[in-house]
């Protein structure tokens, strides 16, 4: 209809003005189906999550001895101050050092180059546009070996460095992409009353996008955050001093050396997944928004 | 709606003007993209033309570069190992896709209900997703023993299995593994997905006298096509990358029972030291990534102009 007669950039336009849908939640609604598999895909979930907890606080006579599932007789901590003993302080900063390093120059230059997308034109930012598109469907991990090719040339093999420059890189595709479709929705309005205001572009970025924009950044963070925490391929192939581990490095070594001693491997499990979890309870409806980076949207 | 059509597109018009004229000139803003674009090309799209230019080199991962031609291409594409990698990789993500698809449909049309034992079952659900996959390759490791682990603790003796020792019931492991740790996932895309479904849609629907299976199948399934595409396109380029929990928990055996296609490219480059026909591999994945996008994007049509994967 009206979207024939003026293009479709109109109706973009036009989807702007109008107020955000409200989520529409089906209430009370019985599910039987549903609820058989809800019960169910809990019991799968929890008991494993119950095991590795309990089985972390049990000796290792009492892991040999007792019943798998049974609450540990004696609980012990012992094999938390273990496996803390075994550097896993020094995981964890490497993993905060690199997660952080990763994070923040990846939301700058996604932002700046998202702002510049939406609100500039011309050949060279659509082009710009349209390559990070195309990242988005390439398996990135597939282009590793170059990557540990160029980070020898450059020196920066063994260093945490080594493992951010890659993180950043692989992030911008996604990154770029929600913060656009975030700067999209700002209205024209405002962009155009800072105009008339006698700003500067650098000067609406920041002012007028930025805070605007504030819940794609931290969505777009959290997801970043935690696939560059979590993150396994770039640390095993990029580095290799024990001192350089980040904690995914540092659970599979571990498991190598302590493979007898399944209590404390399992308490580093759950240690390595401690501050992640302190972040879910804190805040479950960002990270969760986070994790999903918007693709249900 | 034709005379409304009239009387709204000059107006339209004249703001679409308005929105032109007050973008940015070109020349100041598009530095604002350099230093993504810098970071995207040395990082991303440099290695991509790297990954083919050394499929047809010799290189140890240490000493020099030296010119190939194409005979690592010949050697992968004459090398067993490589078909089976492949065969693996594709019932892998196949496989994943026909579990976990219905499961996450369900659960995320379940938990978007407003139920509060519902809300609070999704806590749980979404627990997997904090853990790293190296976390739960190593938790399974221990959770599949058949001595010590759950086969022992719940008195079943059909899960007493050598679980990761069988080549047969190893892949089947894996599949379940990946399924764990990725239904979460894709139940909060659902989820998120049929909360925005309309409500009066439904409404109307019970008017009309639909049941809730038909509800279900004639409503809430076609409504969500969008967000199946983009699950199901997470979900298949997703399995071209599965390599560290499958590394951790098999590290691709027993024999080669799940050596998958990264984790193939993997040992031969850093374990085998022959990054030419890893080089291959690589180049193989990176063309596999991006014909199944084009393949689920044209599935979906092309009126997605406001999706999140556009262009993918």
């Amino acid at each position: 209809m009206s979207a024939t007669l003026t293009g479709s950039t109109t109706t973009k336009r036009d989807r702007d003005m109008q107020p955000a849908v409200k989520l529409n939640r089906p209430k009370g609604r019985f599910n039987l189906p549903g609820g058989a598999a809800g019960w169910l895909w809990l019991a799968i979930i929890i008991i494993p999550i119950y095991y590795i907890v309990i089985t972390s606080l049990k000796t290792q006579a009492g892991y040999f001895s007792q019943n798998p599932l049974a609450f540990p007789a004696k609980p012990t901590l012992e094999n938390y101050k273990m496996v803390i003993e075994a550097d896993f302080t020094r995981y964890f900063f490497n993993s905060v050092i690199i997660t952080v390093g990763a994070v923040i120059p990846t939301l700058i230059v996604a932002f700046m180059a998202s702002f510049a997308i939406v609100r500039g034109n011309g050949k060279f930012l659509k082009g710009v546009n349209a390559l990070f598109l195309m990242g988005l469907a390439i398996p990135l991990q597939a282009t590793i070996i170059p990557v540990y090719l160029m980070i020898i040339k450059m020196n920066l093999y063994d260093s945490l460095l080594a493992i951010i420059l890659p993180s950043v890189a692989f992030a911008i595709p996604l990154s770029v992409l929600i913060m656009c479709n975030f700067i999209r929705d700002v209205p024209n309005e405002l962009f155009e009353s800072m105009r008339l205001d006698g700003c500067s572009e650098w000067q609406t970025m920041w002012r007028l996008a930025l805070p605007l924009t504030k819940p794609a950044i931290v969505t777009v963070g959290i997801y970043n955050g935690l696939g560059v925490w979590n993150g396994f391929l770039l640390p095993l192939i990029l580095t290799q001093s024990p001192e350089l581990r980040v904690l995914p490095l540092g659970l599979w070594t571990f498991q190598g050396e302590f493979s007898v001693n399944i209590p404390a491997v399992l308490a580093s499990v759950v240690l390595s997944t401690l501050p992640v979890l302190a972040l879910y309870i804190l805040g479950r409806r960002q990270l969760l928004s986070g994790l999903t980076a918007g693709f249900s949207k | 709606m034709s005379t409304n059509n009239l009387t709204t597109s000059p107006l339209r018009r004249q703001r679409q003007k308005a929105v032109e004229a007050s973008k940015g000139k070109t020349g100041q803003l598009a530095w604002l993209a350099v230093p993504a674009l810098i970071f995207f090309i040395v990082f991303a799209i440099i290695p991509l033309a790297g990954v083919f230019l050394l499929s047809f080199t010799t290189w140890d991962g240490i000493g020099a570069i030296s010119v190939a031609g194409i005979a690592n291409w010949l050697s992968v594409f004459t090398d067993p190992g490589m078909y089976h990698a492949l065969w693996l990789t594709f019932v892998v993500m196949i496989l994943s896709w026909i579990i976990q698809t219905p499961i996450s449909l369900l659960l995320g049309t379940f938990t978007a209900g407003s139920q509060k034992y519902r809300a609070l079952l999704a806590v749980l659900y979404f627990l997997p997703l904090l853990l790293s996959s190296a976390a739960i390759a190593i938790a399974y490791k221990a959770l599949l023993d058949p001595n010590f682990g759950l086969a022992a603790g719940l008195h079943l003796p059909f899960l007493a299995q050598d679980w990761l020792g069988n080549p047969n019931l190893a892949l089947g492991v894996v599949i379940f593994v990946i399924a764990w740790q990725f239904v979460p996932f894709h139940t909060l895309i659902y989820q998120g997905g049929v909360r925005q479904i309309p409500r009066s849609i439904y409404e109307a629907a019970e008017i009309d006298g639909a049941g809730r299976v038909k509800q279900f199948f004639f409503i809430t399934v076609p409504q969500l096509k969008y967000t199946i595409i983009t699950s199901s396109t997470l979900m298949t380029v997703g399995s071209l990358t599965y390599f560290d929990l499958i590394f951790v928990l098999t590290n691709g055996g027993p024999g080669n029972a799940t050596r998958i296609l990264p984790l193939d490219m993997y040992l031969t480059g850093f374990r085998a030291n022959l990054m030419g026909p890893a080089s291959v591999t690589a180049v193989v994945l990176v063309v596999i990534g991006l014909v199944m996008a084009l393949v689920l994007q044209r599935l979906g049509g092309k009126d997605r102009t406001g999706s999140q994967l556009e262009g993918m």
